[in-house]
């Protein structure tokens, strides 16, 4: 950690939908760019640096695309920074803008994360046909339902459980009126009838494709002391990662993730994430990755994780609710998706988190994100108190 | 001979991308398609074209357009001596200029449509040509063409495409295609070749007995490079799988519902994506022994197994092939 | 701020590399530089990148470049879509927190797969400029015309930059577009875009690069003369080119300013002008005066393996200043259209 104590002073998201044909690419990070700077009371001439992350070019058919954005976003004569590490962009992007202020060099800095997955279609942008390369035929569900059996064996879970947390996040929508999936009769019934599209994973236990972007300010002690609202103090900040494939790899419980999480949770004091934290916002785009994460990050032991899920533990009125917002499952615009988990968290411990809002008793929050094949992680502790 | 096999790739998102305007390019190409071009005031009253949402120094909402034009001056030119089809509009030499439309206090990057270079000069003056059929694009204007001196640019054609309308435009269509020729590298391009030999070939790492197949030219544990090739066996292990019944993500995908397996091969340490057929979907298992079936005329390419059989052999214990799943 | 040195470098550069692929250029780029720091891999304590998906012709490029790297357990890692001396910027900052002390940084592309100044044009506004396909140099030679006509410059100086560039990469082992050759003979060649000649447009080059950096104590340990980054600042222009004054650089001299460029003497200068009047703008927007020595290693106009580029330019000042051939320089960075965003690093050694 950086000796310069950091804090969210500002979130700010767009309405995430399928397509957003009312903007251009401007528009849409303008409008959660605007809505952060606003909750700062700040506007862009107050903000030293920006920082920008999505993933793949190829969504959107624009080579570096925070080159065309670079004035929409008010960078015109300051750094700018662009950041893609596959589907854990979104935190890692929030991760590299509060170390900016971290280690004292930037008082203000602003970032944005976005996907305008409507440009194209996100299954054929992250699915491209290389030359020489085994085809990935089946997307990206393909890629990660046979590793939700290899788990399902391992720990003997039931095979319902991720049906429960598809239901579980789309009933969190509801209360989210940002979400892109607002399901009113979702119900375990629903789920089961969904389509199965990657035996065990039907429809509903999948992420929409979404359009959509987050902006979060974050601004140093001096800064937090001036912004008119509550901020969210960063308490800790990590990112881990690993080969895609190598002998012996532990794909379904990643060694990056627990060691990405170790080292998190020991720069907050966290010693045990289930008592210390009031919520996690957690990267979870199919259902079954909430209780595979639960075991990864540590809130229960090896083989638990479903246990906890089954026990309502995780559902918003339960003892540690995890995507109160919803989540993954009810939004999805890649590139935004992690730091839409960053801020969610920050809207919680700031008590800013609306019908989501839980109940706060340490004040903590998990952010959490994930990508490429469960290779890249990125974390961040949030507190509604001054970092120890 | 070179090594390295070469592919042609091509990157098309099919049928272009959709792209949706807002508001400054909405009037921007709306009064392309109504043949006037429309700018906006930034900030400082600078009028700027093609308008901005949004001031490009203090990033403030705009929203005041003006009309300019329709004559301009070049404060910029380069030739293009051949056009290149499927990416230019036009199909003969012509000039990318920066082209300062009357009234307007930037320049637009656009085309005038000269002769000869010699036509063109910084300070020359232009009007636009307009495209008979205008469809809300940005070669309705489909070039700045020299404007004798003394002459005024003549007002825009009525749109004569046929299913002109005053709605505002809100989204374009942007085709992209580009051509890579691709090449597969060392390592890979030895596994290929050896598949087109009914072979597995895999790379050892030096530092430890780990077989990696297909081989990356590293150890990507150290970073090390891999150079002793290790052939592997043709049979292996279902480690995990799914069932797969999404349609058409690939032209190469089989018929649904199949079998998409990570496949631990004989001698090999790293898990295998393949599909697994000649056997019912429900009866596919973890552990089920499985052997590759080729194509009939195997060439180097990742096409020439065409998938995994099972063997009939007991599958194997759990606790063999745990850690690969 | 803490000290943090430059300690290895090393690069792998090849015209048009017909055997390797991206990853087994990157192998030996960042074996050279742990070897050049005499510096263990598992000693280095964060990784980035800096590489552009655009360039391969399919998306997550970098991924696999991990493979290269070595990742295993697990490290603290990241990527920018940018040139890597962006990447190296990112490890500074990493470094300024204190949670890291060291950091291996490469950047690697093969422009010759597709065809790169067409890929290019896709950094150009998607709606009104990009469907109209202007290439990057076409882009670049607008700029070259706004410049000599507002500066009353002639295009034999921008000869006299191919010139010198091109013998300048005589001696150096990576350069792939080196020649002995006068500035009249350069005169004699065809414009193919006006003004610009082949020989002021940057070769197509494939590539990768690696550098090893760190804090002050364990630079010490490693290398006998560091070459420290004394100010490394970056900024970013607008990208419209009618926004723009073309006959400058605004954000090169807003970074330079920042870096300190002229708080000392400046030996040399490496610049990432990918085209020659590119060097000229950046002379006058980075404040050298005519008795710098700039781009001995022949720049980008002799070697060009975009988003290594930059990230080489910094590792060719380090390695003179590092062999106590000067003491201190400035290295520079730029992508976007037409020099839109820029990086200067001011790099010195302590004696």
């Amino acid at each position: 950690m950086g000796s310069v104590r950091t804090a969210v002073v500002g979130v700010g998201q767009t309405r995430h939908v399928a397509a957003r044909h009312d903007v251009s690419m401007a528009g849409l990070v303008r409008e959660a760019a605007r809505e952060a700077l606003d909750d700062a009371g700040m506007d862009f001439g107050d903000v030293d640096a920006v920082v920008i992350g999505k993933a793949p070019d190829m969504f959107e058919g624009v080579v570096m695309p925070e080159l065309y954005l670079a004035d929409a976003l008010g960078a015109t004569g300051k750094p700018m920074l662009r950041v893609h590490t596959a589907g854990s962009v979104g935190g890692s992007t929030a991760i590299v803008a509060a170390k900016l202020v971290m280690a004292g060099i930037h008082e203000r800095v602003l970032t944005v994360a976005f996907e305008k997955q409507s440009e194209s279609n996100a299954t054929w942008g992250l699915t491209v046909e290389m030359p020489f390369s085994a085809p990935l035929v089946a997307g990206a569900g393909g890629y990660f339902a046979p590793l939700i059996r290899a788990y399902i064996r391992r720990s003997g879970a039931p095979s319902h459980i991720g049906h429960l947390v598809a239901v579980k996040d789309r009933r969190n929508a509801l209360r989210n009126p940002k979400a892109h999936l607002h399901l009113p009769d979702i119900d375990l019934k629903a789920v089961e009838e969904s389509f199965l599209l990657w035996e065990p994973l039907r429809y509903l236990d999948t992420c929409p494709s979404s359009d959509g972007a987050m902006a979060l300010v974050l601004g140093s002690e001096d800064v937090a002391a001036t912004v008119p609202g509550p901020v969210a103090w960063i308490h800790g900040t990590a990112m881990r990662s690993e080969p895609t494939m190598f002998a012996g790899r532990d794909q379904v419980n990643p060694r990056a993730g627990r060691e990405c999480a170790a080292d998190v949770y020991a720069q907050a004091g966290v010693t045990d994430p289930r008592r210390d934290f009031d919520c996690a916002e957690v990267y979870v785009p199919f259902s079954w990755y909430e209780p595979m994460w639960l075991e990864n990050l540590g809130f229960c032991a090896q083989g638990e994780g479903w246990k906890l899920t089954e026990s309502g533990a995780t559902a918003l009125d339960g003892d540690i609710p995890w995507n109160p917002s919803g989540g993954v499952l009810s939004s999805n615009p890649i590139g935004a998706s992690g730091m839409i988990r960053f801020g969610e968290a920050a809207q919680q411990v700031r008590g800013r988190a609306g019908d989501c809002q839980v109940p706060l008793h340490t004040g903590r929050a998990l952010g959490h994100a994930y990508g490429g094949g469960s290779q890249f992680f990125s974390m961040w502790v949030v507190g509604a108190e001054l970092p120890a | 001979m070179s090594e390295a096999l070469v592919e042609h790739h091509v990157l098309e998102y099919p049928g272009g991308y959709t792209r949706s305007v807002g508001p400054a390019l909405s009037r921007y190409l709306s009064g392309l398609r109504d043949g006037v071009i429309v700018g906006v005031r930034g900030a400082d009253g600078r009028v700027l074209v093609p308008p901005t949402e949004y001031d490009p120094v203090t990033a403030a909402d705009l929203d005041d357009y003006v009309e300019v034009g329709p004559a301009g001056t070049v404060v910029a030119w380069t030739w293009v001596a051949e056009p290149r089809p499927g990416k230019h509009h036009l199909d003969r030499s012509f000039a990318f200029a920066l082209v300062r439309p009357d009234g307007a206090d930037t320049a637009m990057v656009h085309v005038v449509d000269a002769r000869r270079p010699d036509e063109l000069a910084i300070g020359a003056r232009v009007a636009p040509r307009w495209a008979a059929e205008r469809h809300g694009y940005v070669t309705d204007l489909e070039a700045w063409v020299p404007l004798p001196e003394g002459q005024a640019a003549s007002p825009a054609p009525p749109n004569a495409a046929a299913d002109a309308s005053d709605e505002a435009i809100t989204g374009i269509v942007t085709p992209i295609r580009l051509e890579y020729d691709i090449n597969a590298g060392i390592a890979a391009s030895k596994y290929l070749r050896a598949l087109g030999e009914r072979r597995i070939v895999g790379q050892r790492a030096v530092d430890s007995d780990q077989v990696y197949v297909p081989p990356r030219g590293s150890d990507p544990t150290s970073g090390a490079p891999t150079e002793v090739e290790v052939e592997v066996g043709q049979k292996g292990t279902v480690t995990t799988y799914c069932v797969v019944n999404i349609p058409g993500l690939s032209e190469n995908a089989p018929e649904i519902p199949y079998v998409c397996a990570q496949i631990l091969l004989d001698g090999s340490n790293t898990p295998w994506f393949g599909l697994v057929h000649g056997v019912a979907p429900d009866d596919v298992r973890m552990g089920m022994r499985v052997g590759a079936v080729w194509v009939d005329d195997p060439g180097p390419n990742a096409g020439s197994i065409k998938w995994f059989e099972p063997t009939g052999a007991p599958d194997a214990p759990y606790e063999e092939y745990k850690d690969y799943a | 701020m803490r000290d943090v040195a430059v300690i290895g470098f090393a690069q792998v550069i090849s015209a048009r590399e017909r055997e390797r692929n991206e990853v087994e250029l990157i192998i030996p780029a960042v074996r050279g530089a742990l070897a050049d720091a005499g510096i263990a891999r598992s000693e280095v304590d964060f990784t980035i990148s800096g590489s552009c998906d655009y360039l391969s012709g399919g998306p997550f490029t970098f991924v696999s470049g991990l493979d290269a790297a070595g990742a295993w357990p697990p490290v603290k890692e990241s990527h920018v879509e940018m040139d890597a001396a962006w990447a190296l910027y990112e490890a500074w900052v990493a470094i300024q927190t204190g949670d890291v002390d060291s950091a291996l940084i490469y950047g690697f592309g093969k422009s010759s797969l597709g065809d790169l100044h067409e890929i290019m044009t896709l950094q150009t506004d998607p709606y009104t400029v990009a469907p109209l396909w202007p290439s990057m140099v076409d882009l670049a030679a607008l700029q070259a015309s706004v410049f000599l006509a507002a500066t009353g410059r002639s295009d034999a100086e921008l000869a006299a930059v191919a010139a010198r560039s091109r013998r300048a990469a005589l001696a150096n082992p990576y350069a792939v577009a080196a020649e002995d050759v006068a500035e009249d003979a350069l005169l004699a060649r065809p414009v193919t875009h006006a003004p610009l000649r082949d020989a002021d447009i940057a070769p197509i080059t494939d590539g990768a690069a690696a550098m090893i950096i760190a804090v002050r104590d364990v630079a010490e340990r490693h290398c006998e003369r560091p070459a420290y980054l004394r100010g490394i600042e970056h900024r970013v222009d607008p990208q419209g080119l009618g926004l723009r004054d073309l006959t400058t650089s605004t954000s090169a001299t807003l970074a330079a300013h920042a870096a300190g460029v002229a708080d000392g003497p400046v030996e040399v200068a490496e610049l990432h002008a990918q085209f020659s009047h590119e060097e000229l703008i950046l002379r006058e927007a980075l404040g050298l005066g005519d008795d710098v020595e700039v781009n001995p290693s022949g720049g980008a106009l002799g070697a060009n393996p975009v988003m290594a580029t930059g990230l080489i330019r910094i590792g060719e000042v380090a390695t003179r200043i590092r062999s106590g051939a000067v003491r201190r320089g400035v290295a520079h960075a730029a992508q976007g259209p037409c020099l839109q965003q820029n990086l200067v690093c001011v790099l010195e050694a302590d004696r």
